[in-house]
């Protein structure tokens, strides 16, 4: 093409590089007050850099005030809720990729219209029937959802995959005696393993993420999720750390919210692709 | 004919719990929500029929109802076109021959997938009045900054500016469909002598509309519904009744919880609840009419 005046070139990356760096801000200052003193943080003009980066931080948090359990409360709902979502909308999309059946589109669209739903607009009847089953303060209202196909997402993208494998491969399986479920668990599944794993890097994210649904079901403090935990964390962080009233330990808090972005990070750094993937996705075919 | 059987038996079996799902968790909830808009439910008793009496308090008296709606269009009137114009003009650019490509876009994008709870609470202590960054900052300039995050004029700007940090997501919906612009038409374009702008305005906004729809109904949907970015900040300022100062952060989704959930006036947020599901419905409609003028589907 057309070579860019250098100029326009400095600009450019004048302006990429700005912006990323605002982009990045919030999270080096939530990072580095994580490891600074209590002083330090109320220095004025601020310290930029810890003095001594506090580890310790970490240890208290997580171990001094037994937020690892919300950690690992966090983690078992979110591996429940991704188990059941691999399990349930392989099947649908496969079931919706490759069969004929009447109003099959119909359905189809009824399904994806929940996209649109926003959560507060069921979750009433929803917490008085969980309520009458005592299901309330228990995982289940996060997790069986997730194992009735609820990530409506995921079985749109895993069909549109599962469409570009040649029908003929499966009707060469079903010719050798291959079952329906052998076929789409042995076949379709391995050969859509970038499509599966963005489905899991996503669910991931709504699970780990999500404060509205742990808020509503689980008042139990043992239970609670960490977006839960870290909001407990603020509104007692005075009686946690026996500071005064209205002093907010803000170096804990950073502790603790970094401790909640981290997986998100790693994961990110470690499978990119699967999410810019993913997102792209959703729009090409919107 | 066997055979057709056989592939709709296997259609129910595997598409059967998601089915299922969608009668559970969406379905039979709608409709029972209805129900309950009709209705006084405090939980201690059963449901009980009151007619639209729960509409005419909301339209008639409720304190919190229009503040809450006021709110939320606020918000998305404000925060969609800024996000989706940042978005764009980001995937412009990145979508030139950019050194790094991968890198800036991740940078950009990162925040998108982040936790909105954490995004609440990093930014209350960045936008703190006495002794946030953003004030030491401004001090140093000579500039004494105002209490953002406990005035009620500021409030929600900062909300807004702080969900600002998602754009990422329509970035790279944007990036993808500038991918799907065949090259050779800026060729032919630039052959004809059309400018940068002309070509901009007459190959690449046609052709990415679809995305730009896209794009616009979900962000309208988003800011329709935020939850957790409001509550969070909320409880970092330590407010006893999320949606302050002075009901200037009382977004639509806010006032819905506190009313289920913190009042139990159970009937009266499903009609809240109603009333969302129907204008989302109603703007869908909208949305879908206006976009045959202007959203142009290639084949």
């Amino acid at each position: 093409m057309h070579r860019r005046p250098p100029l326009a070139t400095v600009c450019l990356y004048a302006v990429l590089g700005v912006g990323a760096c605002v982009m990045l801000a919030p999270l080096a200052w939530m990072l580095l007050t994580s490891l600074k003193t209590y002083p330090e943080i109320l220095r004025h003009p601020p310290a930029w850099l810890p003095a001594d980066p506090q580890w310790g931080n970490y240890h208290r948090v997580l171990a001094g005030f037994a937020y690892y359990r919300f950690f690992l409360n966090s983690v078992f709902v979110a591996v429940m809720v991704i188990a059941g979502t691999v399990l349930t909308c392989c099947p649908a999309a496969y079931a919706f990729a490759y069969y004929d059946v009447r109003h099959k589109e119909l359905i189809f669209g009824a399904l994806l219209s929940t996209l649109m739903l926003p959560a507060q607009v069921t979750v009433i009847p929803l917490f008085k029937a969980f309520a009458a089953i005592h299901w309330v303060n228990t995982y289940l209202p996060l997790i069986v959802p997730a194992w009735l196909g609820g990530n409506v997402f995921g079985i749109f993208l895993l069909r549109q995959f599962f469409r570009t494998i040649p029908r003929s491969f499966i009707e060469a399986a079903r010719l050798d005696g291959a079952s329906e479920w052998a076929i789409l668990w042995r076949l379709v599944v391995p050969m859509s393993r970038p499509a599966v794993l963005t489905v899991v890097v996503f669910t991931f994210l709504w699970s780990w993420n999500d404060l509205f649904n742990p808020l509503v079901y689980l008042q139990n403090e043992e239970l609670v999720t960490l977006p839960v935990g870290l909001l407990y964390f603020i509104a007692r962080a005075e009686q946690l750390t026996g500071g005064s009233i209205g002093q907010v330990p803000w170096h804990l808090v950073m502790t603790l919210a970094t401790v909640m972005v981290a997986p998100v990070i790693v994961l990110f750094a470690v499978v990119q692709r699967r999410f810019v993937e993913g997102v792209a996705a959703t729009g090409v075919k919107g | 004919m066997n055979l057709r059987r056989a592939e709709s038996r296997w259609f129910w079996c595997f598409a059967g719990p998601a089915l299922v799902g969608f009668g559970a968790f969406n379905l039979w909830p709608m409709l029972y929500s209805l129900g309950l808009s009709f209705c006084r439910y405090e939980v201690v008793a059963p449901p009980q029929f009151i007619g639209w009496q729960n509409y005419a308090y909301l339209f008639g008296h409720d304190p919190s109802f229009w503040p809450s709606v006021r709110v939320t269009l606020v918000f998305t009137a404000v925060q969609v076109p800024l996000a989706l114009g940042a978005a764009l003009a980001l995937a412009l650019l990145l979508h030139q021959p950019v050194r790094g490509r991968g890198f800036w876009r991740a940078v950009y994008f990162l925040p998108s997938i982040l936790p909105q709870a954490v995004f609440a609470v990093v930014f209350s202590f960045i936008f703190q009045a006495d002794g946030g960054l953003l004030n030491q900052g401004l001090a140093l300039a000579g500039i004494q900054g105002a209490a953002w995050t406990t005035s009620p004029t500021w409030a929600l700007p900062v909300l807004i500016l702080v969900s600002l940090w998602g754009f990422g997501y329509p970035m790279v919906i944007f990036l993808g469909g500038l991918q799907n612009v065949p090259r050779e038409l800026y060729e032919a374009a630039h052959m004809d002598g059309a400018g940068a702008w002309a070509r901009f305005r007459h190959i690449t906004l046609p052709l990415i509309s679809p995305v730009i729809f896209f794009n616009g109904v979900m962000g309208v949907i988003g800011a329709l519904k935020v939850f957790d970015l409001a509550y969070a900040f909320s409880l970092a300022q330590g407010q006893m009744t999320p949606g302050g100062p002075a009901r200037a952060t009382l977004f639509y989704g806010l006032n819905l919880y506190q009313q289920a959930f913190g009042y139990f006036h159970m009937g009266l947020a499903s009609a809240l609840a109603w009333l969302l599901f129907a204008f989302i419905l109603l703007l869908t409609v909208i949305n879908f009419r206006l976009s045959r003028r202007w959203v142009h589907y290639g084949d």
